[in-house]
């Protein structure tokens, strides 16, 4: 069974939601991203989302922009990310997902690409500009290689769409939050209530819901939980913080923030 | 060859909707309206009326006697997009975009620009059309070109500049897509190239389609038959397709001329279909500059409007159909081919117009004197001549 099927399954038995945690892959470089994935186990992170920087990432906003854009400077690539997945492979057992645009995929080949990072220990792949219409390739090569595919919805995808994503989505769903970029703080808005709520109906089970884009702080977290999210994906928000540390704080303060998420996925 | 309406927005393999989930109910409720009124006779009556008596169409077909002449071979038309209102045939795709916007009752229309040219372009449209417009432009190229940040304020646009990355034309198409993304309800998207996820390829091409459709008329009245060739510049690659499309079934060559910049074996040129390999920006699978890993590269040409690391998807498809002949002019060669042009004929073009002036210099004398040459002038020069003339005190600099 796919690991991340598997941590959804032993969460429900536990009575927890998830917390997806994202991080840029040589952002501040590679050590600071080694620091902050073991800061997201210790703090109990139950899927890690790894970023491999695109030079245009338009469904960013400035946050993952600036660290995409460091990373790169810093001479993040394919053959240091799939090294950087083998050594954070070592240390933990957590389903890890890669986050990435099309066009590296198609680069490479769907299958070559697909197959070098389940081989180097990624367990599922999103990519926010693939639209289902054009994932023909790419859905055979993650079949073929045994990996997840994580499809987006959005407010605005119509209950039809949803369903045809569903059908081509495994893992689970990831639902965006808001009308915007990732990073985007903004306060609630009802038409997020009603998509998690008719995400939910529609849904009906077959597959875990993932809120994410926006998603800052524990109380945010905690409400999203309450009104159906089956997890929680928080990303610009880690790499705030790591913005603001000194690498040798980065390990303890991203555990602590992590703990402070993973508290409200836990049912009291 | 001919591909009249994209099937799933497909040229051969090229095109398609490569985009975030956000934007397909707003990339379907374009495509569902620009069918109904691309034919709806009211929508081109309108359409028509503003080309013609705001814009200034049709152009003149000019018979450019003084060229052809210094030449020797070919007789040299030169197809005038360059009197358009706003002096570049950016013009024909803005008023079409805004006049659809207005119809699919849109509040406030976003668009990006490189050098500046689109960006007024759509200030004009959305002016003439009572529409508020915002222009998203790299912060470097607002640096570049502040006559033109100022023209857009004027014409009662506001710009935004762009910090992120190399602050050019590609960064002001991510940031406009960022705006679109966020804003998708209100808020309609006027991109000015025949590039991004379909319809839009398809529908700035029929847009630009009235320079071919005017080429082909204005040549059979004063030469009695199609051109033999035609020639335009390709950056994204509107003029072009624009010229091209109309003519796609006829025994005319074609040629399409990309930025060489310092030389397509440098770094330092935009020549995407000539150097470039395959692979998907901006919503489209199209021919692109990219590294072997797919990171997108910095792209250079002396003309701005030419400086981008993609080209239009049905580019791509009449490359590797070898329907077109895609080939490329260094800077230095569209200089000279700008100072030939203003000198013998009182025009001045466009630097990327300029880019197809220098190749129809380099191959009219293969042609023979009964034969006859189009150059789309996509654009008149004032905008460049500073550039130029730095261009030119640098060279002596190095010469001494």
């Amino acid at each position: 069974m796919s690991k991340i099927k598997n941590k959804f399954l032993e969460l429900k038995s536990k009575k927890q939601k998830a917390l997806i945690a994202y991080v840029v892959a040589g952002y501040p470089n590679e050590n600071g991203t080694l620091s902050a994935i073991r800061g997201l186990v210790k703090g109990g992170a139950d899927i890690i989302e790894l970023g491999l920087p695109f030079s245009d990432p338009l469904a960013d906003g400035p946050v993952i922009q600036n660290a995409s854009y460091i990373a790169l400077q810093k001479g993040i690539n394919l053959s240091k990310f799939l090294s950087l997945v083998k050594k954070i492979r070592k240390e933990t057992d957590l389903p890890l997902v890669l986050m990435t645009y099309t066009n590296l995929l198609y680069k490479q080949g769907y299958d070559k690409f697909i197959s070098l990072a389940r081989k180097a220990g990624i367990n599922g792949f999103i990519l926010p500009d693939m639209a289902i219409e054009e994932a023909g390739e790419y859905l055979k090569a993650i079949r073929k290689n045994k990996a997840d595919s994580i499809f987006l919805i959005s407010p605005n995808t119509s209950p039809k769409r949803i369903k045809k994503i569903v059908s081509v989505s495994s893992g689970f769903l990831y639902l965006v939050s808001v009308f915007g970029t990732t990073g985007k703080k903004e306060k609630i808005q009802q038409y997020t209530i009603d998509a998690i709520k008719n995400t939910k109906k529609l849904v009906d089970g077959k597959i875990p819901i993932g809120v994410g884009f926006g998603i800052s702080n524990p109380k945010q977290a905690k409400f999203f939980i309450k009104k159906g999210a089956d997890a929680i994906i928080i990303g610009s928000a880690f790499l705030r913080l790591i913005e603001k540390l000194p690498q040798k704080d980065i390990e303890t303060k991203i555990a602590q923030f992590t703990r402070s998420l993973k508290a409200v996925t836990i049912s009291q | 060859m001919k591909i009249k309406y994209p099937k799933a927005g497909k040229f051969g393999e090229f095109g398609g909707r490569y985009i975030p989930e956000t934007l397909v109910p707003a990339v379907e409720e374009l495509e569902e309206a620009y069918l109904k009124f691309k034919n709806d006779k009211d929508f081109k009556n309108e359409l028509d009326y503003y080309l013609r008596e705001y814009a200034g169409r049709p152009t003149p077909l000019y018979f450019a006697k003084n060229l052809t002449e210094k030449i020797g071979g070919a007789k040299i038309y030169l197809k005038r997009e360059d009197l358009l209102h706003g002096g570049a045939h950016k013009i024909n795709n803005t008023l079409g975009q805004a006049l659809l916007a207005k119809k699919m009752k849109k509040k406030r229309i976003i668009a990006e620009t490189g050098a500046g040219q689109h960006g007024v372009a759509t200030a004009m449209a959305c002016a003439a059309l009572g529409l508020p417009s915002e222009i998203y432009m790299g912060y470097k190229d607002t640096q570049r070109q502040k006559l033109n940040v100022f023209r857009m304020n004027l014409l009662g646009s506001s710009v935004h500049p762009v910090m992120e990355g190399t602050q050019t034309l590609k960064n002001a198409i991510n940031e406009a897509i960022r705006d679109w993304i966020t804003n998708v309800k209100t808020t309609y998207y006027l991109l000015g190239s025949a590039v991004g996820p379909h319809p839009y390829p398809v529908m700035v091409r029929d847009f630009q389609s009235v320079i071919g459709n005017e080429i082909k008329s204005q040549m059979k009245e004063i030469e009695k038959k199609i051109p033999d060739a035609v020639i335009a510049c390709v950056g994204g690659g509107s003029n072009a397709i624009g010229t091209f499309y109309p003519l796609l079934d006829e025994d005319t060559e074609m040629f399409g001329i990309e930025a060489g910049g310092e030389g397509i074996e440098t770094d330092h040129h935009s020549a995407t279909l000539n150097a470039g390999s395959k692979g998907v920006l901006h919503g489209m699978l199209t021919y692109l500059l990219q590294d072997r890993e797919g990171q997108i590269l910095d792209t250079h040409s002396i003309a701005a409007g030419l400086d981008y690391p993609g080209v239009g998807p049905e580019h791509s498809y009449l490359k590797d159909n070898k329907r077109v002949k895609y080939d490329s002019v260094s800077d230095q060669n569209a200089i000279d081919a700008f100072l030939t042009l203003a000198k013998y004929e009182g025009i001045i073009p466009a630097l990327e117009s300029s880019h197809a002036v220098a190749y129809a210099i380099k191959i009219a004398r293969k042609f023979s004197k009964s034969n006859s040459i189009v150059i789309t002038l996509s654009g008149r020069g004032d905008k460049d001549v500073e550039v130029v003339e730095n261009y030119l005190n640098q060279n002596v600099k190095n010469k001494k």
